[in-house]
């Protein structure tokens, strides 16, 4: 009985770890078609990507559930609880941000496409790390510091370019409002590698506390 | 009916060490909501009796041979006394062990009836107490060597090694309860065994002896301070005095359960001897202090270096003080029970005796030493 839930629990967290890898390949298109005008190819991302976000939030309430029914991992529910909240903000992130894409329809000039789509690819590198991070976590945290370092790699290669897009953008002669709204989806595409660094801190110290 | 009035002092003694050493097997577990402590407890109570029942003559033989008592109302305040003394050090902080005070109050009674304390076996059980801490330390450094090697190699997923936990803590817990049982009954009905009136009883093909019988009942009273006092100590040892993990808490009671098993067993014992390899000798050993052995020997493990290495220093102090402390207490109450309430503590001719048999007496001990 404790083993059957056990294994259903393993494959929950699988799930889980799958969708997250999966929405950040999904945002890394999505942004892509939007500058490429595929406005069919970006709908049918945003809509993808809400459907995971939704599976996600459903798993991570079941897995809630049944690690306090079922008094599991005692020493760690917080921990694996703590770690599940903040990696599903990262879905979440990412459905919030093309849905701003979608509802605002940005106006974002060609010259800064190709930035915008590195900064969109090394946020998803730096999730994919941090995915790999947490799946060794589970079954073997001593070798979790070697995904974590490439986590925040990314993550200061993230706030590099970044930067680097709201200089040419503040430097250019767009309207003001436009550069602001630019910058706003400059910071927000970022962010998600933040909240990446976030999940990656935590590991950090959960993997600490798991050696025995 | 006399009899179980006077036996009242070993089932007292018996629920107290229900009530505390039931933790030392089940506290982190129950602590950390591993297992449920009624589960925990009936786990507990059954191997704890069968431990006792089954393999708890020879500890209680060691006692025996340490001093015969040999009147009922002697019987009762020895045990009196221990129990006093385990309580009495227990509310003022000081770590304390049943066989430590049980020892104290035999040497009591000797004293009171006259008799020398055989040094050659008091030396031996005080030196198993000394080992059986070391060896705790070594049990519990070299399993979780052991174990983390494992967790390398196995890489485990955190869900399924909670389940093999929880698994672990249930057998390991079992076998600590059987060990608890067979090495730590004879304090609690040792001395009683010499004047138990209780006869075999024949069922079938099984044989239960009146040794069996009384050690039943002990157990029995050990599984009602597992049931109606432990809870409170469980989660006082888990969360405040040793704060373990539920897979160090499984390293932490294996180490504890094999040492006291090693003192325990009269099969490995028999085994050991017959194949001339030295064998333990069979002396209740403190399961308290054994976890704090061990817990120090994963903290070596750890290299951890907040070790307090002071608490051994405690420790040593109470293999001193509380057989004193005991010995006074047992020696005081047979003064009162012999003068002022004028009952039989001695048997009248046990200081005859002991002249006319002493050479035989000295070369039985001598036997009990070699075969230890």
């Amino acid at each position: 009985m404790l083993f059957k839930e056990t294994k259903l629990l393993e494959k929950q967290m699988d799930n889980f770890l799958d969708i997250l890898s999966e929405s950040a390949l999904i945002f890394l298109d999505g942004v892509s078609r939007y500058f490429k005008k595929e406005t069919e190819d970006f709908n049918s991302s945003l809509e993808k990507v809400e459907v995971l976000e939704n599976r996600a939030d459903n798993l991570r309430r079941d897995i809630e559930n049944r690690l306090y029914t079922e008094t599991l991992i005692p020493e760690s529910r917080g921990d694996v609880l703590g770690l599940l909240e903040n990696m599903d903000k990262l879905v979440n992130g990412a459905k919030h941000t093309l849905k701003e894409f979608s509802i605002e329809n940005p106006y974002i000039p060609e010259e800064f496409h190709a930035e915008f789509l590195t900064l969109a690819n090394t946020v998803q590198k730096g999730v994919e790390e941090m995915v790999q991070a947490a799946r060794r976590f589970l079954s073997d945290p001593l070798s979790v510091k070697a995904n974590l370092h490439k986590v925040y790699h990314y993550e200061e290669e993230a706030d590099r370019v970044a930067e680097k897009i709201k200089r040419i953008v503040f430097s250019s002669d767009l309207e003001l409002a436009q550069k602001n709204h630019i910058r706003h989806f400059i910071i927000n595409i970022d962010s998600l590698a933040d909240k990446a660094e976030d999940v990656a801190d935590r590991l950090s110290i959960y993997t600490i506390k798991r050696s025995i | 009916m006399i009899f179980l009035l006077y036996l009242s002092s070993g089932l007292f003694l018996g629920w107290s060490l229900g009530a505390n050493d039931a933790a030392n097997v089940f506290g982190t577990a129950v602590s950390t909501k591993m297992l449920k402590f009624r589960f925990a407890a009936i786990i507990a109570s059954i191997f704890v009796i069968l431990g006792s029942v089954i393999s708890g003559a020879g500890a209680s033989e060691t006692l025996g041979s340490l001093g015969a008592v040999n009147r009922i109302a002697g019987a009762f305040v020895v045990v009196l006394a221990a129990a006093v003394t385990v309580y009495g050090m227990t509310r003022i902080g000081l770590p304390v062990s049943t066989s430590q005070a049980i020892v104290g109050a035999i040497i009591g009674w000797n004293l009171f009836a006259g008799l020398s304390t055989d040094l050659n076996i008091l030396v031996k059980i005080v030196g198993s107490w000394i080992a059986s801490l070391f060896l705790a330390a070594v049990f519990a450094y070299l399993i979780y060597q052991l174990v983390v090697r494992l967790n390398l190699v196995l890489k485990i997923h955190i869900f399924r090694l909670d389940a093999y936990t929880r698994l672990g803590l249930i057998i390991v817990g079992a076998f600590g309860a059987y060990s608890l049982g067979a090495n730590n009954i004879a304090n609690v009905m040792g001395v009683f065994v010499a004047i138990s009136p209780f006869q075999d009883i024949v069922v079938g093909s099984v044989t239960i002896s009146g040794t069996q019988q009384l050690f039943l009942l002990g157990g029995m009273a050990i599984a009602v301070g597992i049931y109606t006092y432990s809870y409170r100590v469980m989660m006082t040892v888990g969360k405040n005095v040793f704060k373990l993990t539920p897979q160090t808490a499984l390293i932490v009671v294996l180490a504890e359960s094999l040492v006291l098993f090693l003192f325990a067993s009269r099969g490995l014992h028999d085994f050991l001897v017959g194949h001339n390899l030295p064998a333990f000798p069979l002396v209740p050993v403190s399961s308290s202090q054994l976890i704090i052995g061990a817990v120090i020997g994963v903290g070596i493990a750890k290299r951890a270096g907040n070790i307090k290495y002071r608490m051994l220093g405690r420790i040593g102090i109470g293999w001193i003080v509380t057989p004193i402390i005991s010995l006074l207490i047992c020696y005081l109450s047979l003064f009162v029970l012999q003068n002022v309430f004028a009952r039989e503590v001695v048997a009248k001719n046990t200081f005859s005796r002991q002249i006319s048999t002493e050479s035989v007496t000295d070369s039985n001990i001598l036997n009990n030493v070699i075969s230890m």
